[in-house]
C-alpha cells in the first residue's frame, strides 16, 4: 500500500512537470496571437487554461499522496513553508515555492477580471518562474534522480521550453502577417 | 443678428495682466453664493463650451455640483498649433480667467481647482495667482502642460493632473461623474471660464446682445493664413466668415479656401466661405463646426492637398499610439495624401484615402481619428477638381505647392 | 447590450474576432472592427452568451459589456 502510494506521489510528480512544460509553450503560443497546429486563437487559449487546471490536480494528488505516505518525509508544514523539512529540505523546499507561484497564479487568474491586466501579468510573469523552479525540484529531491527515464523526461521538457522561449525573444514574434489593405503591391508593414 | 461694425468684445477689449487694474475695470469678484444661482445664470446666457465641443456649460456645472468634493479644471492647453486664443487670453487677462475659475469652483462646491497651462505660461499664471491672496477664495494648483496636440484632450488633462503621462485614456463614465481619482470633474476651457466672469458682472442679457438668438455671445478667433493681419481676435457667433476675416484686414492675396475649426475642421470652398456664418448651424452644412475658432485662409499660389497632407502629417505624428485603429491608420493616410500632393498619379489614391478614413473613424479611445478624417474628407471633397488635376500630374497652385 | 472596447488595451491579438464573428470582423491591422460601423456594436441576445465568453477571453481584458440604455 504505501509502496503504491510513493510510486504515485513520484509518477504524478514528473507527470505535473511534463504538463506544467506543456503549459508554458501553450502560454507562449497564446501570446503570439497565431492559430497554432490548426487550433484557432482562442482555442490555444483554452487548451493553455485546461492544462493548467490539469496540471494543478496532478499537482494536488502529488503532494496529497506524499502528506498521506508515512514514508515521506513531508509534513503539513512543509506544503506550506519551504526550507522547513529536513530530508533533502532545500530541494524540497523549491518544490514549496514553484507550488505557492503555480496556486497564486490560479487565483490571480480566477479574479482577473477584478484585479485587472496589470496585477494579473504580474503574478502571471511568476508563472515563468516556477517551472526552473519546478524542474530543478524534479532533480534534486527524487530518489530515481539518477535513472535515464527521468533525466530523458526532463531533458525533452526542457528542450521543448527552451525551444518555445527562444521562438517568443525572436524578431517579429508580436507582429503578425497582414492582411494587403489594397489589391496592389503596397504591403502594409506590420506594426509594433 | 448681425451687424457690419463689431464693438470690441469684453474679453479681448481691455489688457489687464496685474490685479490693480483688473480691479479698477471690473471690481470685487462677483459671488453668487449658495443655491447655484450662478448656474441658473448660464442657462440664462446660454453660454457654450469655448474648447471645442460647445457644450452647454449650465449642465455641466449641474451635474458636477451634485457631486461629492468635486474637482475643477481650468483647461488652457491649447494643443492645436493653429490657435493661439487661450495663451493670448491668459497673458493679456489672467484674472478674467482666474475669476471665472473662482466662480465656477463656488457654483459646483469644488474642493480641489486646478489650471492646466503650458509650460511658457505656468510662471505668469502662478503671478496672478499670487497676487490674488485677498480675492480668491479657493485655492489653486497650476500644472504645466505639454505642447502635444492631445495634451488638451479632456482625459489626457486630468491623467496629467493625477501624476499620469497627459494622454487620453478609456472612458467607462462621463468626467462629471467620475474624473480626476474617480471624482466628479469639471474641465472648462480658459476662455468659456472667462465669460463666466463676465456673466456674473455684466448679466446674461448683456451677452445675448451679441452673436444669434441659438448661439449667443461671442468667441475668440485665431486667425491666420493669407490675410493681412494674422492674429486673435473677438468676435460675435453668427458673424460670417468674409467679415471675420476683415477684422484681420482681410485676404492679403486670392484665396482658394478656408479652414474652420482648426485642425480637426473642415475646409470650406472660397466660393462660399466667406458668406457662411460662423455658428454651428451656418457651417453644418459643410461639415464643419466653429470648434476652437480657428480660421485659415488659403491663397490660391498654396495647394490645398499640399496643405491637408502636411496637417495629417502632423496629426499621424501627435497620435499618441496607445490604440490601433489610429496609430496605424494615421500615418499610412498622411502617407498616401501625401502621395496624392507630390503628383503620384495612381488613379487607387483616392479610394485609398476613402478606405482609410472609413478604417480609422469611431475606434479609438478619442476623437483624434475621427477629426482627422472630418479634415481629410472635407478636403476630397472641396479640392475634387485639385485631385484630378494631380492625377493628370497637374496642379492649379499658382506656383506650384509648397 | 453594448460591447465597449478599451482601444488604450486592445493590442489587436484576435480572440474576440474568432469568438464574436457576428458582431466583430478585422481590421487590416488585426484589431477588431464592429460589422455595424458603430463605437460600441450592440450585442442581440441570442449572441450575448458569446459576447460573455469573448470579454472573458480576451488577454488584455479589453473588453466589456455596458447597458445599452442611454
Amino acid at each position: 500500500m504505501t509502496n503504491a502510494l510513493w510510486y504515485v506521489a513520484r509518477g504524478t510528480g514528473v507527470v505535473t512537470l511534463v504538463l506544467l512544460s506543456v503549459v508554458v509553450a501553450l502560454g507562449i503560443a497564446t501570446r503570439s496571437a497565431r492559430p497554432v497546429f490548426g487550433l484557432p486563437r482562442f482555442a490555444v487559449v483554452w487548451v493553455h487554461r485546461s492544462a493548467s487546471l490539469l496540471a494543478l490536480v496532478f499537482l494536488a494528488i502529488h503532494v496529497i499522496t506524499m502528506l498521506l505516505d508515512p514514508f515521506a518525509p513531508l509534513r503539513l508544514l512543509d506544503v506550506l513553508l519551504p526550507f522547513a523539512g529536513p530530508y533533502r529540505s532545500f530541494w524540497l523546499g523549491l518544490g514549496t515555492i514553484a507550488a505557492e507561484l503555480l496556486v497564486a497564479v490560479l487565483v490571480t487568474s480566477l479574479l482577473r477580471q477584478r484585479i485587472g491586466v496589470r496585477a494579473w501579468r504580474f503574478v502571471h510573469w511568476a508563472a515563468y518562474l516556477s517551472w526552473p523552479v519546478a524542474v530543478a525540484h524534479g532533480l534534486g529531491t527524487g530518489t530515481d534522480n539518477g535513472t535515464v527515464w527521468l533525466w530523458t523526461i526532463t531533458g525533452c521538457c526542457v528542450g521543448l521550453v527552451l525551444a518555445c522561449v527562444c521562438w517568443r525573444l525572436s524578431d517579429g514574434f508580436t507582429t503578425r502577417p497582414r492582411v494587403h489593405l489594397t489589391d496592389r503591391t503596397d504591403q502594409l508593414a506590420g506594426v509594433r | 443678428m448681425t451687424t457690419t461694425t463689431f464693438a470690441p468684445g469684453p474679453l479681448l477689449a481691455t489688457r489687464t495682466p496685474d490685479l490693480a487694474e483688473h480691479v479698477r475695470r471690473t471690481g470685487p469678484l462677483p459671488w453668487q453664493g449658495p443655491g447655484g444661482r450662478l448656474i441658473g445664470l448660464l442657462e440664462q446666457a446660454g453660454l457654450t463650451g469655448r474648447g471645442g465641443a460647445g457644450f452647454p456649460t449650465w449642465r455641466k456645472l449641474a451635474a458636477v455640483a451634485i457631486g461629492v468634493r468635486p474637482v475643477v479644471i481650468g483647461n488652457g492647453a491649447e494643443g492645436e498649433p493653429a490657435s493661439a486664443k487661450d495663451r493670448t487670453l491668459l497673458s493679456r487677462s489672467p484674472h478674467l480667467v482666474l475669476d471665472g475659475l473662482q466662480l465656477a469652483a463656488e457654483a459646483v462646491g469644488a474642493a480641489d481647482c486646478y489650471l492646466y497651462v503650458s509650460g511658457t505660461l505656468t510662471d505668469h499664471v502662478r503671478r496672478a495667482i499670487a497676487e490674488r491672496a485677498g480675492r480668491d477664495r479657493f485655492a489653486v494648483t497650476v500644472v504645466d502642460a505639454p505642447d502635444t496636440f492631445v495634451a488638451g484632450e479632456e482625459s489626457a488633462v486630468i491623467a496629467r493632473i493625477a501624476g499620469r503621462k497627459p494622454l487620453p485614456t478609456d472612458k467607462t463614465q462621463l468626467v462629471v461623474h467620475s474624473g480626476l481619482r474617480g471624482r466628479p470633474t469639471l474641465v472648462q476651457n480658459v476662455e468659456t471660464l472667462a465669460h463666466i466672469a463676465v456673466i456674473a458682472q455684466r448679466g446674461p442679457a448683456a451677452f445675448r446682445r451679441s452673436g444669434t438668438e441659438a448661439e449667443p455671445g461671442s468667441f475668440l478667433a485665431t486667425l491666420g493664413g493669407a490675410i493681412a493681419a494674422p492674429g486673435v481676435y473677438e468676435a460675435p457667433h453668427g458673424i460670417r466668415v468674409g467679415n471675420l476675416l476683415a477684422l484681420a484686414g482681410g485676404q492679403a492675396a486670392p484665396l482658394s479656401a478656408v479652414l474652420v475649426g482648426g485642425y480637426h475642421g473642415a475646409w470650406l470652398p472660397i466660393a462660399d466661405a466667406l458668406t457662411t456664418p460662423m455658428s454651428r448651424a451656418g457651417l453644418a452644412p459643410f461639415g464643419a463646426t466653429p470648434g476652437a475658432g480657428v480660421v485659415q485662409a488659403l491663397p490660391t499660389s498654396y495647394c490645398g492637398l499640399a496643405e491637408t497632407a502636411r496637417i495629417t502629417g502632423y496629426l499621424a505624428g501627435q497620435s499618441a499610439r496607445q490604440c490601433g485603429p489610429c496609430a496605424n491608420g494615421l500615418p499610412m493616410m498622411a502617407q498616401t495624401l501625401h502621395r496624392l500632393a507630390v503628383g503620384d498619379r495612381d488613379r487607387g489614391l483616392p479610394d485609398q484615402v476613402a478606405r482609410l478614413s472609413a478604417l480609422v473613424v469611431n475606434r479609438g479611445a478619442c476623437h483624434h481619428p475621427d477629426g482627422t478624417v472630418r479634415l481629410v474628407s472635407s478636403a476630397m471633397r472641396v479640392f475634387a477638381a485639385e485631385v484630378d488635376l494631380h492625377l493628370a500630374g497637374r496642379c492649379s497652385a499658382v506656383g506650384g505647392p509648397r | 447590450m453594448k460591447l465597449h472596447v478599451d482601444w488604450t488595451a486592445c493590442e489587436g491579438r484576435g480572440t474576440c474576432v474568432e469568438l464574436l464573428p457576428e458582431v466583430l470582423t478585422e481590421d487590416p491591422w488585426g484589431y477588431p472592427m464592429p460589422r455595424d460601423g458603430s463605437r460600441e456594436p450592440s450585442v442581440p441576445p441570442d449572441v450575448e452568451p458569446y459576447a460573455r465568453r469573448a470579454v472573458e477571453y480576451c488577454p488584455r481584458l479589453a473588453l466589456r459589456l455596458v447597458p445599452s440604455a442611454s
